[in-house]
């Protein structure tokens, strides 16, 4: 226990505290940007069950902040690569680690192994899903969510608090809220939001000082204001989700909303056989030599349609992948239904065709 | 009366600005945004919450503070 000295010899944690800790279990969903973070204090802090689940790869624009990866996780499965370089951190830990996809099917019977959820995703349909997850588990949920420079955190479904939804009811459209990895973000913030979360979790199993239930704080890095605004329960938004326990692990995404993924990688686009390239750039007045490419810039789209060829897929890329992905909506409003975005934009496309 | 609104997260985008004054003479939530609606044409697509005194309100919920915040949810990680 030498370890966790300095956590012992708090008054306000003790060897008694520390033994909660090495008994309690926590499941982090996403090893990305937060999760990083938040996994990294609880195994240094002996919680003594960890999962991560995540399906992704680590990629070299990852390093910037997820702190847990180095040049050798390159490639490798994220929840895979946190699982090694923690049981080097921490040997006497147990740490599962779940290389898929949280879905509705695999969330609630993973959730009831666990005490405590943490969220680190970074997608809306992944936070309803987790938020709804845990009200039916009846897990509490310690949630964050981060913009550029800008945090969120709270903590949702702790002693009959609010949950997500009691402060957003209705996911936004997808298409109209970017996410890091299209629009950037400070490589700190995770730091310092994660690590609130951390703190959370860490509170909640101690039972120690204010838990931010019934509360969601706003925090600004740029000026280092912080706004903490109350949050209540709303019964109606909540027996809503409750009423959905009977058939949550049936709600197969494609029932509950008909849009696929749209939104993939270069690699991903690849695996299609039959591509058409569009480049819907407004501001490139360069001609792109490649008979597999064609251009129309984003603003004269709808006036272009007859320039598709229908019987191929369609693959739209843009600068950094937001107006290729509001390109696709429009392109599947015309029933042009085999269109993609490409989430990292023409660099990518450029390089590929470069050296093809 | 001038109030002042402060925007978070990509509401900034839409604004340009993450704090203004305007003279508001309304004298309801619905009203500050029907104001900005007016104001910024984008806004209306964008999903948000209004607070005042740091508690949320509804659009029927009356004006008391000279301060409101327009929070958005963060979807990344």
């Amino acid at each position: 226990m030498n370890r966790y000295n300095r956590h012992i010899i708090l008054s306000e944690i003790g060897l008694e505290g520390q033994y909660k800790l090495n008994n309690a279990k926590v499941l982090v969903i996403g090893a990305g940007g937060l999760g990083c973070p938040v996994l990294q204090y609880l195994a240094a802090a002996g919680i003594g069950t960890l999962g991560i689940i995540d399906f992704d790869i680590v990629s070299e624009s990852n390093l910037q902040r997820q702190i847990l990866f180095g040049f050798s996780s390159l490639g490798i499965n994220k929840a895979i690569a946190a699982k090694k370089r923690l049981e080097d951190l921490n040997t006497s830990i147990s740490i599962h680690a779940y290389p898929e996809k949280l879905n509705h099917k695999n969330s609630v019977s993973l959730f009831k192994e666990y005490d405590i959820i943490v969220d680190g995703t970074d997608n809306f349909k992944t936070r309803y899903l987790v938020s709804d997850a845990c009200i039916i588990t009846k897990k509490p949920l310690v949630y964050a969510g981060i913009y550029k420079f800008e945090g969120q955190v709270s903590v949702f479904n702790y002693k009959n608090g609010p949950s997500y939804r009691c402060l957003f009811p209705n996911p936004p459209k997808e298409e109209e809220i970017p996410n890091c990895s299209e629009i950037g973000v400070l490589g700190v913030l995770p730091g310092i939001i994660g690590s609130l979360q951390a703190t959370e979790v860490i509170k909640i199993i101690l039972n120690l000082g204010k838990i931010l239930s019934g509360k969601v704080l706003y925090y600004n890095s740029l000026n280092h204001q912080s706004n903490l605004i109350k949050v209540s329960r709303s019964e109606k938004e909540i027996q809503k989700v409750i009423d959905l326990a009977g058939i949550f692990e049936n709600l197969d995404e494609g029932i509950r909303c008909k849009v696929k993924n749209n939104n993939i990688t270069l690699k991903e686009a690849l695996t299609k056989k039959n591509i058409q390239w569009i480049d819907v750039r407004n501001d490139t007045d360069q001609i792109i030599n490649y008979p597999e490419i064609i251009q129309i810039p984003f603003e004269y789209l709808e006036q272009n349609l007859h320039k598709i060829d229908k019987n191929k897929e369609q693959v739209v890329f843009c600068h950094a992948g937001i107006m290729s992905k509001k390109a696709v909506s429009i392109l599947q409003k015309h029933q042009i239904e085999d269109s993609f975005s490409l989430k990292n934009g023409a660099f990518e496309v450029m390089d590929y065709f470069k050296n093809k | 009366m001038m109030i002042t609104i402060r925007y978070f997260g990509l509401l900034t985008e839409v604004t340009g600005c993450t704090s203004e004054k305007i003279n508001f003479s309304g004298t309801t939530i619905f009203d500050v945004k029907e104001v900005l609606f007016q104001k910024y044409k984008t806004l209306k697509n964008k999903d948000f919450q209004v607070a005042q005194n740091n508690e949320l309100n509804t659009d029927k919920t009356k004006i008391t503070s000279t301060e409101i915040a327009l929070l958005p949810p963060f979807a990344g990680g």
